[in-house]
């Protein structure tokens, strides 16, 4: 499977995008979030980008008040995931022109099709940041 | 057309964000919930913008974490739109809010079918990516064919051939009886000759998934993946788009390299040096830079490139480069280098050879168990608990011990179980064991769970050398302020047993240890004191000549007790009241505890248990388990027969009266077995009296109670008995039973080139062999399973005249729990079948142990797989004529198979099945080559006609330039074709259990057979 999920969320635990690629319940996505936004969060820069958290792992990254977390499994190569983030954020940088959590939070749709177009099921499809934002282009000149 | 554009939900977006509190939230929520569905309600009135932006609501408030339950319809509507924006909206929503058994996604089938069979591409896109995140079974049944064409059309873009390769992905691993993958190796391998790098990243991930359930068919692709590291590695031809901060694609080459894991080697040696070039570039190459992504990016490759290099069993140069690299990054000051570093070293850890290297790095490791990150804390303990052995296992486990006081709580009982796991598998002493528990135990008492307890109890027990110095040990606790309650049931236990031989040393009379006892009886808990009466009775048993003052203090905490209100505790107060009263026969109803037989420690199970995990199997687990096969001592597995001895008395054996603690149950199961049998009523109105009577006829009616208990002793010795005299004559010399079939363990050896050659309760003999040309170099493992040394060990072997071989010295002594290492160098010098011989013996106390077994240098063992053309085999298979160098024989009795499994028969053998040489579909051509000292290499022809009418026999012809090895490998391919090599049971069940030293352990583990020798 390698990424079971994607979180956005900010610096009061509040969730600003959530995509999950195995399927939990409500329930269990609530506790999920809680859980590891409060180990996430409690970290400071001087500690490593990895939390280990139950059977998996989580990736996160800070930028400014937003936390980016990935959920994978045990084998997956950590580093990737955290520079995987890392185009995450310069792609819909190159979008907006200096994202922030505003631009994400209101403009929800076009970052769930930027990471749509960058993983699918789990398995990252595309990192040219040109190819992940063709349909959105295409989108707005159809508008 | 922009959310922005959607000015209500914006709206209500910027509502949620001023609202100062959960509640304030949860009710603008409601009100948009309530609003949302009304306007759902009377669907007619809404045009698709309305739709979609109602749609978006709902997945935000999803995302807040609000049930969501209405509306999906709406969503799964938006897929069949005619316009992009809606349909896109659609796609993306009903993917996060719907999940594979949700009933609305099949009416989405039809939907998501027509956009991808339609012309639209960007449809395409959107279709393949809903079915490839959440597409179930029904999808994969009428969906998987069309994503398949998709995938390999020649005419489709990249942008849609990469969302069918995940797409197919998806359906595949979730059912993979549904799509159909036959076949798919040539067009696997021919996507991988694919240049657009966004259609290779999701290829590399569907060939993942593939290999890592067949690699077999998958063969074809390594080349393939090892092009494209080069071409990566090379940046040849690498989009700018695709660099990553000069690195091209760092994602694309993890990918590679995760794939090339899953094939167990990389055989041709051209392709083996290209990539073996390539990581040593990535291994010199990768410099620090200051650029933090660029850093990571290089690492991320790098740490990738290391797991691979692990992974080929690379020369031990390169291996020892890896661990030297890995010994820097654990020692850098960037966290991420470090911890991935220290996760590393422990993978590394499968590698035998570089085992010691890594040792180099112990202080270094063990000032990451101080470090202030959890994450690199808990890969230490990792670490240190993989690579801790024999030698170190002292300063390890001392590590350990200091941390645990300053652990956090959520360490604290998985460290306590680590460091109690390597202080039994690798103390160098049992005295320092002891030390080690009892240290844990005053340390970290609450994370002690009984098991550990139990398990210091199991060793003292069996080793009397160690029964003073334990006792002394928990005597000296006892003398601390506040301790733990498990230690005072360890200690009380200790003392209860063994403190008669203290005696003699200050504050150790019997009357002194009962005091200090005593003094915690009013602190502890019910089921400790049901252990400290145990205590009591057996500290008045030992006191010889009896102490007055001392027996009637200790009475009266019996009768005390024989109207506690827990019935165990009453019992127990009962019982020994009475038979402390009947002098003498105390002592041999309370003697001292039987030895316990050998057995698993429940705390490696335990710990084996928690790492148990269901993700699926992934390259290192299936290395990881590989190795356990090789790993002997280390993991010390449960016999695999799994029998254990009858009534085998155990510490953690489930209690017969209640659910008071278990072991002090087992302390007095002697007498209880005696009691309970004859008290017919469970002594609810206890008086002295009443039972003094009750004891009065047991001792004259004992014989005749527990002469079922002898008959039936009696009869399990007959049992015994019978069972020996018919089996080998070698095995009742030994009386020590092998676990598992010898002869079965060495025909899958045959196959395959490590495993278990021999077990029994004693002793495990592991093999590793690696075999090229006509050499082979084995590596015997001799684990010792139990807790006393196995002594005058030896080992001769017995080669046949056609091998040279060299068996390095095999050590007189195996210490307890340990491992040792003996490599065997094998010469192959002319084609034979025999078959050569290790004849091993040892000796458990003194008992000696002798067995004969056929180690598995075969024949095949010397093949090494070639696979010819048509162009090269005919030439061949006519210059060699006839007999000698060809020979033919009709084959009958063969064992039938398909056809199918005899080529695969064929090819384990290393008898390379070359498919289409030969037109009739009923034959079988197969060809390898041969290697020894006398013939060099040399190419073996085989071609078996088989009959489809009759499978039991075949027509065989073997050719070969060498008279002598056309003959060998005739009669051994016939032996294998014929040869049944199933498990061939012993006609008769054999009893599992061990031939003791002494009585019989079923007669002292069971109470009643104890008795009815005692009466």
């Amino acid at each position: 499977m390698g990424i079971r999920f994607v979180l956005m969320v900010n610096k009061q635990g509040q969730t600003r995008l959530a995509q999950y690629y195995e399927y939990l319940n409500l329930e269990e996505r609530r506790a999920l979030e809680g859980e590891i936004v409060r180990k996430c969060l409690a970290r400071n820069e001087h500690q490593c980008s990895f939390v280990e958290h139950r059977n998996y792992k989580v990736v996160y990254r800070r930028y400014a008040s937003l936390f980016f977390l990935v959920g994978v499994d045990n084998e997956e190569n950590e580093l990737a995931i955290l520079e995987f983030i890392h185009l995450l954020v310069e792609t819909m940088d190159r979008h907006f022109g200096n994202v922030c959590e505003l631009d994400i939070m209101f403009h929800l749709e076009k970052a769930h099709f930027m990471l749509e177009e960058m993983v699918m099921n789990g398995c990252i499809v595309e990192t040219s940041k040109s190819s992940i934002l063709s349909p959105i282009q295409l989108m707005e000149k159809a508008s | 057309m922009a959310l922005s554009g959607m000015r209500g939900l914006s709206v209500f977006i910027s509502d949620i964000r001023n609202c100062q509190n959960k509640e304030q939230e949860r009710l603008r929520v409601d009100k948009e919930l309530g609003n949302v569905r009304t306007r759902f309600k009377n669907e007619k009135g809404l045009t698709p913008y309305e739709k979609k932006k109602y749609v978006w609501k709902m997945l935000y408030i999803y995302m807040l974490g609000y049930d969501v339950d209405f509306g999906h319809m709406e969503a799964v509507s938006l897929l069949s739109a005619p316009k992009y924006p809606e349909k896109q909206v659609g796609y993306i929503v009903t993917s996060c809010l719907l999940n594979e058994n949700h009933d609305f996604l099949r009416i989405a089938i039809n939907a998501v079918r027509n956009d991808i069979i339609g012309r639209n591409e960007t449809f395409q896109c959107l279709a393949l990516t809903l079915a490839g995140n959440i597409g179930g079974r029904e999808f994969a049944e009428s969906l998987a064919p069309d994503v398949q064409k998709l995938l390999i059309s020649s005419s489709c873009r990249p942008l849609v051939r990469k969302k069918a390769a995940l797409c197919l992905l998806r359906l595949y691993r979730k059912n993979p009886d549904v799509v159909n993958v036959d076949g798919w190796s040539d067009r696997m391998a021919q996507l991988l000759d694919e240049r657009d790098m966004g259609v290779l990243t999701s290829s590399m991930s569907l060939l993942v998934s593939l290999v890592s359930n067949n690699h077999e068919a998958y063969w074809s692709c390594v080349p393939k993946c090892v092009k494209i590291l080069e071409r990566l590695a090379r940046n040849q031809d690498v989009p700018q788009e695709y660099t990553y901060y000069g690195i091209p694609s760092p994602w694309l080459q993890v990918k590679t390299m995760r794939a090339l894991q899953y094939f167990p080697t990389v055989e041709d040696p051209n392709t083996r040096r290209s990539l073996f070039e390539v990581l040593q570039r990535i291994l010199m190459g990768t410099d620090v830079v200051k650029n933090v992504n660029k850093n990571n990016a290089s690492h991320a490759v790098l740490f990738e490139a290391l797991a691979l290099v692990m992974h080929l069993d690379a020369e031990k140069e390169m291996m020892s480069q890896c661990v030297a690299l890995l010994g820097k990054f654990i020692a850098v000051r960037e966290p991420n280098i470090r911890y991935l570093g220290l996760e590393n070293m422990t993978r590394m850890l499968m590698v035998a050879e570089v085992q010691d290297i890594i040792k180099r790095h112990q202080a270094q490791i063990i000032t990451s168990l101080k470090d202030p990150d959890i994450s690199i804390r808990r890969r230490a303990l990792d670490l240190l608990y993989g690579m801790c052995d024999v030698s170190n296992a002292k300063d390890i486990v001392e590590e350990l011990l200091q941390y645990l006081t300053t652990a956090d709580f959520a360490m604290r009982e998985e460290l306590s179980l680590k460091a109690a796991i390597l202080a039994e598998k690798f103390a160098p002493d049992l005295s320092w064991y002891v030390d080690v528990i009892l240290q844990l135990i005053d340390k970290a008492g609450d994370f002690v769970s009984d098991d550990i307890w139990f398990r210091v109890v199991h060793f003292v027990t069996n080793n009397e050398d160690l029964q003073p110095y334990a006792a002394l040990k928990a005597r000296e606790y006892l003398d601390k302020p506040a301790i733990h309650e498990t230690m005072v049931k360890v200690s009380a236990y200790l003392l209860g047993e063994y403190s008669h031989l203290l005696a003699r040393r200050p504050g150790c009379s019997p009357k002194e240890i009962f005091n200090i006892i005593h003094e915690k009886l009013p602190t502890v808990s019910i089921s400790t004191i049901a252990i400290l009466l145990s205590t009591y009775a057996k500290i008045l048993m030992h006191t010889q000549p009896p102490d007055r003052d001392l027996q009637s203090q200790i009475w009266a905490v019996f009768s005390k007790y024989e109207s506690c209100i827990d019935a165990e505790i009453q019992q127990r107060a009962v019982e020994y009241h009475a038979l402390s009263m009947k002098g003498a026969a105390l002592m041999d109803i309370l003697a001292e505890m039987p030895k316990f037989p050998e057995r698993q420690s429940p705390l490696i199970k335990k710990a084996e248990d928690s790492e148990a995990d269901t993700a699926e199997q992934s390259a290192i687990k299936l290395r990881a388990q590989q190795q356990n096969s090789n790993a002997l001592v280390v993991t010390d597995q449960r016999p695999t027969n799994g029998a254990q001895p009858a009534g085998q008395l155990g510490l953690v054996k489930v209690p017969i009266l209640s659910n008071a603690d278990q072991s002090a149950a087992e302390i007095v199961s002697h007498a209880n077995g005696a009691l309970t049998v004859v008290d017919p009523q469970p002594p609810s109105t206890p008086s002295p009296d009443l039972l003094g009577d009750l004891l009065g006829p047991l001792a004259i009616e004992g014989p005749t109670g527990a002469a079922p208990a002898s008959v039936a002793s009696g009869l399990e010795g007959g049992v015994d008995a019978d069972a020996l005299a018919i089996a080998p004559i070698e095995e009742q010399a030994n009386a020590v039973q092998p676990i598992g079939d010898i002869a079965e363990r060495f025909h899958a050896l045959c196959l395959k080139d490590s495993g278990v050659l021999y077990e029994d309760p004693y002793i495990q003999i592991g093999l590793k062999a690696e075999w090229g040309g006509h050499r082979g170099r084995v590596v015997l493992f001799l684990g010792n399973k139990i807790t006393s040394p196995l002594n005058s060990v030896q080992a001769l072997i017995l080669p046949p005249s056609h091998l040279k071989m060299e068996l390095s010295l095999v050590p007189e002594t195996i210490p307890p729990r340990a491992q040792v290492q003996c490599p065997l160098e094998v010469m192959n010098l002319q084609p034979s079948r025999d078959i050569a011989v290790l004849d091993f013996s040892y000796k458990f106390g003194t008992q000696l142990v002798n067995v004969k077994l056929r180690l598995p240098a075969v024949l095949n063992k010397f093949l090494q797989p070639i696979s010819v053309s048509a162009e090269e085999f005919f030439p061949q298979w006519r210059s060699l004529s006839g007999p000698p160098l060809k020979l033919q024989e009709v084959v009958r009795g063969v064992r039938p198979m398909p056809l199918a499994e005899m080529a695969n028969l064929f090819n384990s053998l290393n008898l390379i099945v070359c498919p289409g040489l030969d037109p009739n579909p009923n034959n079988l051509v197969a060809s390898t080559t041969f290697y020894s000292e006398s013939t060099r290499a040399m190419l073996c022809l085989i071609r078996t006609e088989t009959d489809p009418a009759d499978r039991t026999q075949l027509r065989m012809t073997v050719a070969s330039g060498d008279p002598t090895l056309t003959y060998e490998l005739k009669e051994f391919v016939k032996e294998q074709l014929v040869n049944i090599p199933v498990p061939s049971r012993p006609p008769l069940a054999m009893p599992s259990h061990i031939q003791p030293t002494s009585p019989p352990p079923s007669a002292i583990s069971d109470p009643g057979a104890l008795l009815a020798g005692l009466l």
